[in-house]
């Protein structure tokens, strides 16, 4: 199963904190994953279908959409940082 | 080897005693340079709310820390990062930056601070008087900060690999 996370305004609109999921049918990368999340529709779509605003890391480490994914992997969804 | 103290914490720091800790046994140093980030008021702000990504926040933290350690030759640093609710006018981060000059220790405080805000994941959401509340927002000086270190294969925020 993937482990998906979600923080700061990706949580609060989603209702949720993360997830699991099986790596769906078919998907390599993050950019799949973000496709099928897309494909929920509602909240999900209007967050997917634009993820120039999204920042994602693969197993805690800053990643592409283009990353590779595998199962078992965790993947976080989240605004781009602002700590400091 | 460096000595590098890296903490996430609700709690306030010292920075007199964070400062003791890091010197402990270390006589090759001749100055600290420190670093208080405080939660500034304005626009009706009363608070912050810190999140982050547990796990990743420390790594990342521990490896900016270490690029400083090895970029500008430090006999240690420490960062800590508080989180959850922080009123106007609070301690929010400390860095010290320990090294036998002064130069050094300066230059790699501005540097972790500008990694930090950039790649370490945290996130600030306002809370404001009226009741409003709302996420900050990254900001591209902020981005363009980090840029002028150049990349950093250690810290780089994933981009280039």
């Amino acid at each position: 199963m993937l482990r998906i996370l979600y923080f700061a305004w990706l949580r609060d609109r989603l209702g949720r904190s993360g997830e699991t999921l099986p790596l769906p049918q078919g998907a390599h990368c993050v950019q799949d994953l973000i496709a099928a999340l897309n494909a929920r529709g509602g909240e999900y779509a209007a967050i997917f279908a634009r993820p120039e605003l999204i920042r994602v890391a693969v197993n805690q480490s800053f990643a592409t959409i283009a990353a590779p994914i595998a199962a078992h992997d965790e993947i976080a969804f989240f605004p781009p940082v602002t700590g400091g | 080897m460096p000595r590098v103290t890296i903490r996430v914490q609700a709690e306030a720091f010292d920075s007199a005693h964070e400062t003791a800790l890091l010197l402990r046994g270390h006589e090759d140093v001749g100055g600290v340079a420190a670093f208080t980030g405080i939660v500034r008021g304005g626009g009706g702000l009363v608070a912050l709310e810190l999140e982050h990504y547990p796990g990743m926040t420390e790594s990342m933290m521990r490896r900016i820390a270490e690029s400083a350690c090895v970029r500008f030759g430090l006999a240690g640093c420490t960062v800590i990062h508080r989180v959850g609710r922080l009123a106007v006018g609070m301690p929010i981060v400390l860095v010290l930056c320990a090294s036998a000059h002064r130069g050094g220790a300066q230059e790699a405080t501005t540097f972790m601070m500008d990694w930090l805000k950039t790649s370490a994941p945290f996130w600030k959401r306002e809370e404001f008087a009226d009741g409003r509340s709302a996420w900050v927002e990254a900001r591209a000086q902020d981005e363009a900060a980090k840029a002028r270190w150049g990349s950093l294969a250690a810290c780089d925020g994933g981009k280039k690999n």
